[in-house]
């Protein structure tokens, strides 16, 4: 599903350039749930953007469901992410004046499907996060777990090839962290391709496989027996 | 641009953020309001001078016969010239495409007198063409005419201040007044906008006139105007015809600089109308100092706008909007928001001038108005430049990197 070769990225910091990712060489099947891990400032942001085609990269090859991903500019790379990619972050980033049905209707809006069709459909991924009945309401009202999952209702949506999450379970508490790993589990489980960066070791624990990151190259990559998050969530 | 869906996505984007639509729609209005109101208080300012200062036609040619300096085809010099009413036909006959009207005037003083009250008067005898003239405003009866004219009646049209001397509170209408050794019947009562020494003169015919000094047939001078659609120099052309037409009738050597006088009102007024043409650039320049207030609001405006609303574009681009439909998005919104709200300053901007009429005279500013052209430009004009002060920052948050727009604070 992923391929990535010889993987090299670094940022301009005034005078000096900060050499973040130094040649990473990497491969995601399809159905895996994988656990990118490192300290702060080990480059697991830099690569997931780069696999989100938010940022660019340098020099390397990525290829995605056999596309090549390259020369991309803005309008490209926006259609790309459209049809590969769904987006989970640490922050949510709902928009804030739309509400929860609304939020998960917008890649669909971006996708040109109409908006009766549009509205069952959102409404079809609010209900398998839990949250058909909070349709209406605005981010605004809903606690942090709900707008991570109005946010992973939102990421499926567009029936991607990967889901991408940021720290997903940052900005919440242990027991939140949890039903929203349940839920990453049980997408996973329906075969979709699922990368998420952490620094927990719990939530790592509970991906298919590890890779660990330090100072821009891959230390460490392996299979591990999953936790289930259910385990933990009554 | 007929896209359905977007226009639904735009309304309810407004919808949900009514204080940024009321901030930038508020902007625009506030704009076209003070511009229109500024620019209609100007032109009522422009409209008070033309009556103080233009109370005349503007379109006149004033003609004195003289006495030439020259001897030419064998008249000695030092000759009077004479205008006679033949000469009032001739211009009539030769020159029918340029004079509206033509009146004779012959000005003499006399003592007037009604009962006990007396007083000494300019008498003018013209013909009915004079009212136009003079712009004589009539407050009771009627003018001279042409059947006054034909007849020879003794008719006359006083002035205001004429009436009031002579008549007190008495309606004069009617009354007889001695004129000299003749009586009058007043029949007529007349205003002026050019200050009270034009509202003591009487006016006659000047056929009456003419008999009662022995029959004759003589005009002091003749007055004549033209239509207005001539302009400056076509005025210019029509009086040195006129002068040629005469010096040649009267045989007057060409170079002679005395035989007879034109004066062409319109270069008298020339001044005048400088002065107007100044006022009119001080409104001008008023009017585009507050619409560039308007569009350096506007664009602030939609800085704003666009810088608040970074971290929602880089969202939407994450979930696949293309930098054009971000761009088409905010454009789209901001110039819906802007025609709307200005067509609404628009309107009531005239509205409020319209009820300002004659409110404000005391103040020098009689019935404001704006023309609905240039209305409808400024506010064409601040839309144009709301769209373009939209762009410049949509077009950057669009090409902005989505990983860098939803960069936490």
């Amino acid at each position: 599903m992923i391929k990535i070769k010889n993987l090299h990225k670094s940022y301009k910091m005034g005078a000096s350039s900060l050499h973040v990712l130094k040649g990473i060489n990497f491969e995601v099947e399809e159905g895996e749930l994988v656990a990118i891990m490192g300290s702060s400032g080990s480059g697991k942001s830099t690569l997931l953007n780069i696999l989100g085609m938010l940022d660019g990269l340098d020099k390397g090859e990525y290829i995605l469901d056999e596309v090549p991903i390259k020369d991309l500019n803005e309008t490209k790379a926006a259609k790309y992410r459209n049809k590969f990619l769904g987006f989970v972050f640490q922050s949510f980033n709902l928009i804030n004046y739309k509400s929860a049905l609304e939020n998960v209707s917008l890649p669909l809006y971006y996708q040109g499907i109409p908006r009766k069709e549009r509205q069952i459909l959102a409404l079809d991924y609010l209900d398998r996060v839990g949250l058909k009945a909070w349709s209406t309401h605005l981010p605004s009202e809903l606690s942090g777990g709900q707008k991570q999952r109005v946010a992973i209702a939102r990421a499926m949506a567009s029936r991607p090839k990967v889901l991408l999450a940021d720290e997903p379970t940052g900005a919440l508490d242990t027991k939140t962290s949890y039903e929203v790993m349940d839920l990453i589990q049980k997408i996973n489980e329906e075969g979709k391709t699922i990368l998420v960066v952490t620094h927990e070791p719990d939530i790592a624990q509970m991906c298919k496989r590890i890779v660990q990151l330090k100072d821009g190259i891959i230390i460490e990559d392996k299979k591990i027996d999953q936790v289930l998050a259910s385990e933990y969530v009554q | 641009m007929f896209n359905r869906d977007r226009w639904r996505e735009i309304f309810e984007t407004i919808g949900k953020n009514k204080l940024r639509t009321f901030l930038s729609g508020f902007t625009v209005a506030l704009g076209i309001f003070i511009f229109i109101i500024l620019f209609g208080l100007g032109n009522g300012l422009k409209n008070t001078f033309q009556e103080f200062f233009l109370d005349d036609a503007s379109n006149a040619i004033f003609l004195y016969p003289g006495r030439t300096s020259m001897p030419y085809k064998g008249f000695k010099a030092k000759r009077r010239i004479e205008f006679e009413n033949e000469d009032l036909e001739d211009i009539k006959r030769n020159f029918s495409m340029f004079t509206e009207y033509i009146t004779p005037r012959i000005s003499r003083s006399a003592l007037t007198s009604y009962k006990n009250e007396s007083n000494t008067y300019t008498t003018r005898a013209i013909a009915p063409g004079h009212q136009f003239v003079e712009k004589t405003i009539l407050m009771k009866g009627r003018y001279i005419n042409q059947m006054d004219l034909d007849k020879k009646t003794k008719s006359a049209v006083i002035g205001r201040l004429v009436a009031k001397d002579l008549f007190k509170s008495e309606d004069p209408i009617g009354k007889y007044v001695n004129l000299g050794s003749a009586v009058f019947k007043v029949v007529g009562v007349f205003q002026d906008d050019g200050g009270d020494n034009e509202e003591r003169y009487i006016y006659i015919p000047y056929t009456t006139r003419q008999l009662m000094e022995k029959g004759n047939d003589k005009i002091d001078q003749i007055i004549v105007t033209f239509p207005k659609e001539l302009g400056h120099a076509g005025a210019l052309a029509f009086e040195n015809s006129l002068k040629k037409y005469f010096k040649d009738k009267k045989s007057i050597d060409p170079r002679d600089p005395n035989g007879i006088y034109i004066q062409n009102i319109t270069d008298d007024l020339k001044q005048s109308q400088q002065f107007a043409v100044v006022l009119q650039l001080i409104v001008s320049f008023v009017g585009l100092g507050t619409l560039i207030a308007g569009i350096i609001g506007i664009s602030n405006i939609m800085v704003f706008v666009v810088k608040e609303r970074t971290k929602e574009l880089g969202i939407r681009k994450a979930l696949g909007a293309t930098p054009r439909s971000v761009i088409q998005m905010i454009l789209q919104e901001s110039v819906f928001i802007t025609a709307i709200s200005g067509y609404a300053g628009l309107f009531l901007g005239i509205l409020v001038l319209k009820n300002i009429g004659l409110t404000l005279e005391e103040y020098f500013i009689k019935n404001p108005f704006i023309d609905f052209g240039t209305a409808f430009m400024a506010t064409v004009v601040l839309i144009i430049f709301g769209a373009i002060a939209g762009y410049i920052p949509a077009k950057r948050a669009s090409s902005i990197k989505p990983i860098v727009a939803l960069r936490d604070e």
